[in-house]
């Protein structure tokens, strides 16, 4: 009984609630009609001339170089200063920031220094804005580099830097057992068999790349994908990921999974792990970005490999692999305030002098065509050939509008086959469905 | 429960019109509506007004089409009535996890569910064993206690990142066990990490709580209890367990509730995307971050009713006594156990226990 | 041997045992076996945390150490908590403006309806106890999707002030929690006190407002003071509205700083810096929670939180 009652008197407070509320939904319901121009909201400034101090958001700087690059632009120009704000270095947590950062109409981030993948996206969800033109000359870059700058034929950015993946090898080793930097797949694979037939089995594992369940994943299955001959979303821009070149690529990741070929643990590894691993000399082959080669080359104890490696084009199912253009370009925020000193700091910054600089102190790919031939930054970075052949064949990944859908459906059908939860045609098959109904 | 009764005089709450005469009594209605009101207004501001947006939000769906000269997603939302709530069972959005594949709403259901229903059983077992423990202790009972209080002061966004830290696949956990389980990758452990983590914070919690109950029962009733013949396992269930019951009823409920709202824990552990460990809160918040704002807000009333029904439910059920003024089942227990009153308590207990009472 | 050592205790347990002489031995094994107990509890609880420090104590580029003790110990990382563009210090002052204005706006707001409930007689009155209550089982994201639209101006909201990245927009939310877990707390502090004294004062001839002043506030300040830190607490460790609301670094507070801090080393999430910020945010609660453990342990029976 007593129960009983007690229940009631929750129902009631329960009900009074909801009753609380539909006097709060007269309240509120009048007004919404009533709103005009927020006054306090900040509101876009599309002139382009707008002069004055101005935030610079990027990922990480961990060459600590770009505090320097940007004192000196402050120093020059003493009444359009630039902050630098540095985000998480995860790429997820980057695009999140900035989406949100459009989605609250905030003005504390200027120009964003966006991954390649993201400008369809943000492009189109007006979480950037359109350059102005005339301003920019696009003659000079990389080809590749600008095509992920564009959006509907419009200029949304400038490119900045480029990346590409590259298979990191054991020079050791493989000289020691007389093999070549392996080509394809299957080269690869006898490689590691040799070597670990005559190695440590239990301290040396073959190949690894990164399969967490994150924007890696979406590079290293594109790449699968495309090395064997597939393609996620074709020319026509339709998807076509359905096919028997897509599940043999994936089916390589898949099987290598499963023999022990790449570590069971590589599915929770993202880039430094895999570096971790490869510079613990623990690793023969990794699929990796450039940034690795000056950490893996460090004589200071760090590296267990320094001196004992080098790299090569990724490889493919029966020719050299295709990599995922990687990469970032400058963008200006919408909802930011003086894009006039955004338009002349964007200028200035991808500028073949402080591309240069900057490539030579970050070891981040150029996105100048010169600059790859460039005697000084060739002699410090002596794979810069071998990128440069990976840039230029590299296949760009879906260029969405709905990108972090797609890239979301894309890694949920990857780690489910990888994990071996469901087999590759099933995943392939549910990609393509998911894929048809994100890109129209 | 049996809150001080000695220094309440009067029956808070129920039967409003049985006022009884005292220098109090006297026309308290406009000084009540006075004395309530900031409180009443900042739960409008701050929770009824945004329940009415969320449910109005729910009846809405963002425009994405694109604009085929521009490329520009057109702005604006639209009115699809309930097509946001049907949308869950029209199963468009399917994602492979601990259930097979199946749409990823009722994957976070399912994992909130499962979820509460592991951490919450877990943590009352633990919690309770815990009190047992230190009721019996001679000494160090403050020492523990202040132990016990550390998980609770860490903000559990560090202790997700802290637990991420020990279950990394080349972690700590893993070389205690001498194992090489993927904890944190999508997959079964993954869900077991959280559940690790979840009891870690929080079965302490419910430890005191039940200890604040256990330390109300007198010792002579034990005493009698063992003159009758009742051995160990039969005074737990007959006597400690009836005794805390009020007490750990409602430590359970928040527990529930709580837990059917987790975010930071699989968020900050695990990370988004993961489909063994997301939740509704989780999967509500991914979508509002896609500005999917409809089927986010459709997603959280869910949650908010489910939650008030799991509350519902309790009080019903379990007798839950949360409003905290409950003079009738004073009685009726009191009824049962008569020597929760003759026994008299220490004044630590009674402040302990009146505190915690609310019950 | 075991009669010393139930001789040097003073505790009523014991007392009571050395009245039944013949049990000493059983005693005895309980006794161990409740130390062995404890001592389980409290590794169970402590050593997670130990985890915590010690990985905060490597160098910085040990921060994946599976070593139980640092070798060599460095505070390199509590250093790099307050580097670069971390922000930390920034973040820590705002965590105390945002949890200290929750507290005290709660305490004011929440004091005077607990007074009500706990003290005055109106219709409805288990209704409102009720009502507020709920508020605090509400889960918070579905409090986020509508304010975050509000906040930031968006349409339908353009007539509400743009609150992104100011402290009201913390606060506000935060009292959603803060508040009817405080009303509650007081209330049932307040019911404590004997309701003689404000009726002799009535008689001397105070009104019921000089009553709550000069009567209950002085009698209830222990409650007062346990509900302000329980709700600093909880407000302290609140994540999802900060992370949603404050994305400037210049206003976002310690949980969601450390959760944004960026590595040392490109694509690295920086563990060692991340437990040292850990560290730094939990010690000052672990401090004031051990100080005054047992009033927090009262309170947090009436709360029922997290």
């Amino acid at each position: 009984m007593t129960f009983a009652r007690r229940a009631g008197r929750i129902a009631v407070a329960a009900g009074s609630l909801t009753a609380l509320l539909a006097v709060a939904a007269c309240g509120g319901g009048g007004d919404e009609s009533a709103g005009g121009g927020g006054d306090t909201a900040p509101s876009a400034d599309s002139s382009y001339t707008e002069k004055g101090p101005i935030t610079y958001v990027q990922g990480k700087d961990t060459s600590g170089h770009v505090p320097k690059q940007i004192a000196k632009w402050n120093k020059e120009h003493p009444d359009e200063k630039v902050t630098l704000q540095e985000l998480p270095d995860n790429a997820d947590q980057q695009r999140a920031q900035m989406l949100q950062n459009a989605q609250i109409k905030s003005d504390k981030m200027t120009v964003l220094s966006v991954d390649v993948v993201w400008t369809a996206e943000f492009a189109a969800n007006q979480v950037i804005d359109e350059l102005p033109a005339d301003q920019f000359s696009t003659d000079d870059f990389l080809p590749a580099t600008v095509q992920t700058a564009t959006y509907f034929d419009k200029l949304y950015a400038v490119p900045a830097t480029s990346d590409g993946g590259l298979l990191y090898y054991r020079k050791d080793l493989l000289d020691k057992y007389d093999l070549k930097p392996p080509t394809t797949w299957s080269e690869l694979k006898d490689a590691c068999d040799t070597i670990t037939k005559g190695e440590d089995k239990s301290k040396l594992n073959c190949f690894a790349g990164q399969y967490n369940k994150y924007e890696g994943l979406t590079v290293n299955f594109s790449e699968a994908v495309n090395s064997a001959g597939g393609v996620v979303v074709g020319e026509d821009g339709k998807p076509n990921v359905n096919t028997p070149e897509a599940q043999s690529g994936l089916d390589v990741l898949v099987n290598w999974f499963k023999d022990g070929t790449i570590p069971k643990g590589a599915i929770t590894w993202q880039e430094e792990q895999g570096r971790q691993a490869f510079q613990d000399g623990k690793l023969v082959f990794l699929r990796n970005w450039p940034y690795v080669y000056s950490l893996a080359e460090k004589d200071d104890g760090s590296s267990k490999v320094n001196g004992k490696f080098a790299v090569a084009p990724l490889p493919g199912l029966d020719q050299p692999g295709v990599s995922s253009l990687g990469g970032h370009n400058m963008a200006i925020s919408k909802y930011a305030k003086n894009k006039g000193t955004a338009v002349e700091f964007i200028k200035w910054w991808t500028n073949q002098e402080n591309q240069k600089s900057y490539s030579l102190a970050t070891s981040q790919a150029p996105t100048r065509t010169a600059l790859y031939t460039d005697p000084e930054l060739t002699k410090e970075y002596p794979y810069m050939p071998i990128l440069l052949k990976s840039i230029e064949t590299a296949q760009p990944r879906p260029k969405a509008v709905k990108y972090g859908d797609v890239t979301l459906a894309i890694q949920d059908s990857a780690y489910a086959a990888l994990q071996g939860q469901i087999p590759t045609q099933q995943a392939l098959s549910e990609l393509q469905t998911k894929l048809e109904s994100l890109i129209k | 429960m049996a809150t001080a009764t000695a220094v309440e005089s009067k029956p808070s709450g129920s039967a409003p019109r049985k006022a009884r005469k005292n220098a109090l009594s006297d026309g308290q209605g406009r000084l009540s509506a006075i004395l309530l009101s900031p409180t009443l207004l900042v739960i409008l501001v701050v929770v009824g007004i945004p329940i009415i947006l969320s449910i109005r939000e729910s009846l809405f769906l963002a425009n994405d089409g694109i604009n085929p000269e521009t490329g520009l997603v057109e702005s604006g939302e639209k009115f699809v009535g309930l097509q946001n709530y049907t949308d869950i069972f029209a199963g468009q959005n399917q994602v492979v996890g601990a259930y097979g594949t199946i749409d990823r709403f009722w994957n976070a259901f399912i994992n909130t569910s499962l979820f509460t229903i592991t951490c919450v059983l877990l943590e009352t077992i633990l919690g309770v064993a815990m009190a047992l423990i230190m009721a019996k202790a001679f000494r160090g009972r403050g020492f523990v206690r202040a132990g016990i209080l550390v998980p609770w002061a860490i903000p559990t966004i560090v202790s997700a990142l802290m637990w991420k830290l020990i279950f990394d696949e080349s972690g700590v956990m893993n070389r205690i066990l001498g194992t090489k389980i993927l904890w944190l990758a999508d997959d079964n452990p993954a869900f077991w990490a959280v559940v690790i983590a979840d009891v870690w914070k929080t079965a302490p919690f419910i430890g005191l709580l039940t200890l604040a109950g256990l330390q109300t029962i007198p010792a002579e009733v034990y005493e009698a209890a063992k003159v009758d013949g009742a051995n160990a396992w039969q005074q737990f269930i007959r006597i400690t367990l009836p005794m805390v019951k009020p007490t750990l009823v409602v430590a359970v409920l928040f527990r529930t509730l709580d837990t059917m709202r987790m975010f930071d824990l699989p968020w900050g552990m695990v990370g988004q995307g993961k489909y063994y460990v997301e939740t509704l809160s989780i999967f509500a918040y991914q979508e509002a971050g896609q500005q999917r704002y409809g089927p986010a807000s459709a997603y959280s009333i869910i949650l908010f009713v489910y939650i008030m029904l799991v509350a519902y439910l309790f009080v019903k059920i379990l007798g839950a006594d949360v409003v905290g003024d409950a003079a009738p089942p004073k009685k009726t227990k009191r009824k049962k156990k008569r020597q929760d009153q003759e026994a008299g308590k220490s004044a630590e207990t009674a402040a302990l226990e009146s505190m915690g009472g609310a019950h | 041997m075991s009669t010393t050592t139930v001789e040097e205790s003073t505790s009523q347990a014991e007392i009571e045992k050395l009245a039944h002489p013949k049990r000493s031995r059983k005693a005895l094994v309980g006794m161990i076996a409740s130390y062995v107990g404890m001592a389980a509890i409290v590794i169970y609880c402590i050593l997670p945390f130990y985890w915590m420090v010690v990985s905060s104590l490597r160098l910085p580029t040990e921060g994946r150490s599976t070593e139980f003790i640092p070798n060599p110990p460095s505070v390199d990382n509590f250093a790099g908590v307050f580097a670069g563009t971390n922000n930390f210090g920034r973040a820590l002052i705002n965590s105390v403006i945002v949890s200290g204005s929750t507290t005290i706006l709660t305490l004011i707001i929440g004091m005077v309806a607990a007074y009500a409930l706990a003290r005055l007689k109106f219709w409805g009155k288990t209704m409102v106890l009720g009502l507020i209550i709920s508020c605090s089982m509400f889960p918070q994201i579905t409090l986020i999707i509508p304010l975050l639209k509000m906040f930031s101006s968006t349409t339908p909201f353009e007539w509400f002030p743009y609150w992104i990245n100011t402290y009201q927009a913390l606060i506000l939310p935060t009292l959603s929690f803060a508040l009817p877990l405080a009303v509650w707390n007081l209330t049932a502090f307040f019911r404590q006190l004997p309701v003689e004294l404000e009726q002799a004062a009535m008689v001397d001839g105070c009104t019921p407002g000089q009553a709550f002043r000069k009567v209950i506030l002085p009698l209830a300040a222990p409650g007062v003071f346990t509900t302000a830190i329980i709700t600093f607490i909880a407000a302290w460790n609140e994540f999802l509205i900060a992370l949603t609301f404050a994305p400037d670094p210049s206003i976002q507070t310690a949980t969601v700083a450390i959760s944004k801090f960026t590595g040392t080393t490109g694509f690295d999430t920086p563990y060692g810096t991340i437990m040292a910020a850990g560290v730094i945010v939990t010690v000052p609660l672990l401090l004031a929670v051990l100080i005054f453990q047992r009033r927090i342990v009262a309170g947090l029976s009436a709360g029922g939180v997290k």
